[in-house]
């Protein structure tokens, strides 16, 4: 075997264990989703044994599930939605008319994402209360557009700095105005990087669990929530708790499969050109 | 009919200003190209007149009607982009109908004015291709075709040969200077390739650090030009320098001293005295070699080009070229002597400016057009 042969060998092994590291315990979750009480915390852990559904049937008689998981679709995408359509038209202008401040502009809504959030509960708490956000979905989506909207106007600054600026210019001759420009020409030059910036915000948002814990109760609660609500005081009922949890990753899991391709290009997209 | 007049165009950069008053007139369907070394202000002054740059002073008026307020696609202008421009997203239809979608022109009719252009470039092939799948000649031509489609008044073509391969370059001249008369209209072409200009221009405009030099003929700018580095830049190979004293000057002419003996030019030298000193300039292809010529050097290089040979001479310390013809039989460091005619050398004061010449040359006015016309009247 030679050099090149046994380092490509080495860097699969690598790319493999990590991957293994990284998997498992969302497949153990898995795999105690399926088991008795009992078997979830006997130790050794019991790998073969009998599935059974009673976690899920309790975990489903419990909570209404589809409700919790209605709020993170409506509120994930809600927020992306509106993050993009707020971040179009910023990340247009500094990348196609920057002034000498665009920068500063663009490292301090970065250092927004460096804040704890837990600094800014109290003060948003007391405007959502007064505002009668609190427990509502337009709340969370807000808040959630807020959170994602320094990642999302990078992502799309940069993308959108990858497109010449001579097309644009053309487009300007052949009579386009700023509208049209971006309409006919910016956006769907950048559709796949848009398209990955989005996934990235629903994702970030399906994930998050403190400002839905901290902002809503039952009517708006995400299925971050609906996971929480399975540690009760009285100790931590583990196939339960991985039955719902397996629940409220499920659809993400599943749509992230889908689109794994555009996101993956999306992600690298300056790396590999 | 289109013609441009620009009065006295400044453009300033946060301070520095890049056009530093231009004056020029374009006559209707002219073929004006504007020259210069890169960074001179060519292309800055093009977007100008396209509307993509804003003017910081001056006028510009297409048609007699100023026009620094219109918009850059109500000028009635088309630019042709050095990068080419086209939007990857769209077929070649899309790409040279895409001003007339946007002017909410019927499709029938797009289609119809998109074929036409396309007859015109022999692009009908294409139509249904994107961008990334035609070669660079091809998109040259898209480029070209969706300026034909808006049916300008003026054509803006910003250095559009310089990402194409030698030969291709040439073929795309031949076919600009066909198209402009095949579409009889007003064309400014902006590029840093004196043969481009030479060839394709009625009219050069000879720009250095925003300012014009020169603006004449291409025949005119060759043999009249008016400081020294018109001279320099008009012309390939590059015009031959050499510091002169005067012995002797008058209205009929300058005597200036050669290493090898006294020589008459015949420009008008008033203002000049014995004493002065002056540059001389001659082309390398009014070198002649001449085993009495009053100048030597030595050979430092040959290029053989099979028609001519280019000889680079060490003659003191400057370097002079030489064009002599494809038989020279001369090799490296041989020493050779060579002559010029007095007629087709120039003086240059100490600030650059042409001593003017006393008989004009008889081309000097003649233009691309009537090139034209004399070779169809050859029946081709």
């Amino acid at each position: 075997m030679n050099p090149t042969m046994t380092k490509k060998l080495l860097l699969t092994l690598l790319a493999w264990g990590i991957a293994l590291i990284v998997f498992f315990p969302i497949f153990w979750m898995v795999l105690t989703g399926f088991k008795t009480e009992g078997e979830a915390v006997a130790t050794p852990p019991s790998l073969f044994f009998e599935p059974t559904l009673a976690g899920y049937h309790e975990v489903m008689a419990r909570a209404d599930y589809l409700k919790f998981a209605l709020n993170s679709i409506v509120i994930s995408f809600g927020s992306t939605l509106l993050a993009l359509i707020v971040a179009i038209p910023s990340a247009y202008s500094m990348a196609f008319l920057p002034t000498k401040r665009t920068r500063g502009t663009l490292l301090w809504m970065l250092s927004t994402k460096m804040l704890p959030p837990v600094g800014v509960l109290m003060p948003v708490y007391l405007l959502f209360r007064d505002m009668g956000l609190l427990d509502s979905q337009l709340g969370l989506t807000i808040v959630y557009m807020l959170m994602n909207l320094p990642i999302v106007v990078w992502m799309l600054y940069t993308f959108f700095k990858d497109i010449p600026k001579d097309i644009l210019e053309a487009g300007r001759m052949d009579g386009a105005g700023t509208l049209q420009e971006v309409l006919y020409l910016l956006l769907p030059l950048t559709l796949p990087g848009i398209a990955s910036t989005g996934l990235l915000s629903v994702i970030l948002s399906w994930n998050e669990a403190f400002w839905s814990l901290n902002l809503t109760t039952s009517d708006a609660a995400p299925l971050t929530a609906f996971i929480a609500s399975f540690s009760s005081p009285e100790g931590l009922f583990w196939a339960k708790l991985s039955a719902a949890s397996t629940l409220a990753i499920a659809p993400i899991l599943i749509f992230g499969w889908l689109t794994q391709k555009q996101m993956v290009r999306g992600l690298t997209f300056g790396a590999v050109k | 009919m289109a013609t441009l007049q620009l009065n006295n165009i400044v453009k300033d950069f946060g301070g520095t200003q890049v056009i530093k008053g231009v004056d020029l007139e374009v006559k209707d369907r002219e073929f004006v190209v504007f020259v210069g070394p890169s960074g001179c202000g060519k292309s800055t002054l093009m977007r100008m007149i396209a509307g993509l740059e804003s003017t910081t002073s001056g006028e510009i008026a297409i048609d007699g009607q100023r026009v620094n307020e219109v918009g850059p696609a109500d000028r009635g202008l088309a630019m042709v982009f050095q990068s080419y421009a086209l939007y990857p997203h769209m077929t070649v239809e899309d790409n040279m109908g895409f001003s007339l979608r946007l002017a909410k022109v019927p499709r029938a009719e797009r289609r119809e004015k998109v074929l036409a252009a396309a007859r015109i470039l022999q692009l009908e092939p294409l139509l249904d291709r994107k961008p990334r799948a035609l070669s660079g000649g091809q998109r040259q031509r898209v480029a070209i075709g969706r300026a034909i489609v808006r049916n300008p008044s003026i054509f803006l073509f910003d250095e559009p040969l310089s990402n194409l391969d030698a030969a291709l370059r040439v073929q795309m001249r031949i076919e600009l200077a066909r198209l402009h008369e095949e579409l009889d209209a007003t064309m400014i072409y902006v590029t840093h390739d004196q043969i481009e200009a030479m060839t394709m221009a009625d009219k050069i405009v000879v720009l250095q650090d925003g300012v014009v030099e020169q603006i004449g003929s291409p025949m005119e700018l060759y043999h009249h030009p008016r400081n020294r580095f018109v001279a320099g830049f008009i012309g390939s190979p590059k015009m031959n320098f050499l510091e002169v004293e005067v012995r002797g000057a008058d209205a009929e002419g300058v005597d200036v001293a050669l290493p090898g003996g006294d020589c008459r030019v015949p420009v008008a030298g008033d203002g000049v005295s014995a004493g002065d000193t002056l540059t001389l300039g001659i082309r390398p292809e009014h070198l002649v070699l001449d085993e009495a010529g009053p100048l030597t050097g030595r050979i430092q290089v040959i290029e053989r080009l099979g028609g001519v040979t280019s000889l680079y001479l060490e003659h003191g310390d400057s370097e002079w070229i030489l064009v002599a013809d494809g038989n020279v039989a001369h090799r490296v460091h041989d020493e050779v002597r060579f002559t010029f005619d007095p007629a087709c050398a120039h003086l240059f004061t100490a600030d650059g400016l042409a001593l003017a010449h006393l008989t004009r040359h008889p081309l000097a006015d003649i233009d691309r057009k009537e090139n034209r016309a004399s070779s169809a009247s050859d029946g081709r």
